[in-house]
């Protein structure tokens, strides 16, 4: 199969992009996306023009590098999967594909179709963590869990960080991803006593990198490829609420330790 | 930082009082329907009740001033969050946008301010009853009597005469339409914003802001479409018809 792609390419972060219309040469189906890519790029470097930049890493659906907004959708047309696990058998032969890198303002384009995602790494260095003490490990179920909370910690603990929600939202909001880091330790015994430090702390650096804010549309959900809830959107306004509620700590003299 | 200044300064403060003046408006849209379906009462039920409603000026300026309020945090929020939303997308993109989203939630700035516009003329046209906006008639001049015999404003009377207008009934229409289009969404995403959803309560939050929405515009709707297919025709064309008054009774 052979197919037409139409590619954003952009030299820098600062120079203006163009969308660029290439021919593929012949595709095998069973091919992934990115695949297809490297093949496509192959042929560029032998007629000496530069290859399209993209990101990837695993590609086995689990690391969150890959991106690509694809006809219009994040991670192309199917359900629940990341880009690299979208074949070129999903496509027909001869058809045009449109191919762009995440548009956000919190995510500056670095070259065509990669972008900066260093704005998810501020957000989880802000709260996105536990403070516990290293050492040797501790006892399994020593620390009793409810089935509930442990299966939708791990619903949210799947979020794989690739800025699909981002991207997807016409607002260009970062809901989905905060609201999962947010709630898979906010579920857990030992994300307890920094709970609501942390959801204001995560919520509060999501504005300062200018996300837009949640009109709860769905795209979010529809779009992620681990199938993240927009239910922990929900959870995560309601710990926001009771941070904002709770206010700053008592300032306590001499540091407080006593 | 005060909880005030916290609470504007953040998307997620924001929308907490989105929803909550949302919730706020939603409760006047329903007391406003209970009050004007009285309409299809005898005229008597509606004219008593505007009577009562104007005889409590302390609490009928309160209401007005703290409806004022709640407009104006609901749409301020809006629009500054409505500004920050674009910002935070400077380039769009070319193959096509929006995918998975809701046609309503697509929709709720749009909405939201052409009800705001069809609220300024509809104060206009029933509450300063200027003549101006109505074809020339004058509101003021309809007056009906009581039971017990106190001269009242005939509302009946200005509510008919008002919707017998195409025009004014046919943009009353559309501003429903779209007020339906607008508590669609809105109902279910403020328990959203406020937390207060969850998957349980999900669908059942959903089913009732399509439900409550569907009922809200039937009620509404229900009111300009009775008068444009005859009611309150002959009680007005009997109006109109010299009746006797004190005056010539004496």
């Amino acid at each position: 199969m052979k197919v037409s792609l139409k590619v954003w390419r952009q030299k820098n972060a600062n120079a203006a992009g163009e969308f660029k219309t290439y021919a593929s040469p012949e595709l095998n189906p069973n091919m992934s996306f990115l695949e297809m890519l490297d093949v496509v790029n192959e042929e560029l470097s032998s007629q000496g023009e530069e290859p399209i930049a993209f990101d990837h890493d695993c590609r086995e659906g689990i690391c969150g590098t890959c991106s690509l907004v694809i006809d219009g959708k994040p991670h192309g047309p199917h359900k629940g999967v990341a880009t690299c696990q979208t074949y070129m058998r999903s496509f027909s032969n001869g058809d045009q594909i449109v191919i762009e890198p995440w548009r956000a303002k919190a995510f500056p384009i670095v070259k065509d179709l990669v972008c900066d995602r260093k704005a998810f790494d501020r957000i989880q260095q802000a709260g996105g963590f536990i403070s516990v003490r290293t050492g040797s490990a501790p006892d399994a179920n020593s620390i009793p869990v409810s089935k509930e909370n442990a299966d939708l910690a791990m619903d949210a603990a799947q979020c794989i960080g690739c800025g699909a929600c981002v991207a997807a939202c016409k607002n260009a909001s970062a809901m989905l991803f905060v609201s999962a880091k947010v709630s898979h330790l906010g579920l857990m015994p030992q994300g307890q006593p920094e709970r609501y430090k942390r959801v204001k702390a995560m919520v509060d650096q999501m504005d300062t990198e200018g996300f837009g804010a949640c009109t709860v549309t769905g795209s979010c959900e529809a779009v992620c490829p681990k199938e993240i809830s927009l239910d922990f959107i929900a959870r995560m306004n309601r710990d926001y609420a009771v941070s904002l509620i709770q206010g700053d700590p008592k300032q306590v003299a001499g540091g407080g330790a006593g | 930082m005060n909880l005030l200044q916290r609470i504007w300064r953040s998307s997620l403060g924001k929308k907490y009082l989105m929803a909550l003046t949302g919730l706020a408006l939603f409760g006047f849209v329903v007391g406003h329907l209970v009050g004007n379906l009285q309409v299809f009462g005898n005229p008597e039920l509606i004219n008593s009740y505007a009577y009562f409603l104007k005889s409590k000026p302390g609490l009928l300026w309160g209401a007005r001033l703290g409806l004022l309020a709640t407009v104006a945090i609901h749409v301020a929020a809006a629009v500054t969050l409505s500004a920050a939303n674009k910002a935070a997308r400077p380039v769009g993109y070319a193959g096509g946008s929006a995918y998975g989203s809701s046609w309503r939630s697509r929709y709720m700035l749009v909405s939201g301010l052409v009800i705001l516009a069809f609220v300024v003329y509809h104060l206009l046209h029933y509450t300063v009853q200027l003549p101006a906006v109505n074809g020339g008639f004058d509101f003021r001049s309809l007056t009906a009597r009581l039971a017990d015999g106190t001269q009242v404003q005939d509302v009946y009377a200005m509510m008919v005469h008002g919707f017998q207008v195409v025009w004014v009934s046919l943009f009353y229409l559309i501003a429903q339409a779209l007020l339906f289009i607008h508590l669609g969404h809105g109902l279910s995403s403020m328990f959203q914003s406020l937390g207060l959803r969850n998957h349980v309560w999900g669908p059942r939050i959903a089913a009732f802001a399509k439900v409550v929405s569907l009922v809200i515009f039937l009620g509404y709707a229900s009111i300009p479409v009775a008068v444009l297919t005859g009611m309150g025709g002959d009680y007005l064309k009997n109006k109109k018809a010299p009746t006797p008054t004190i005056e010539t009774l004496r």
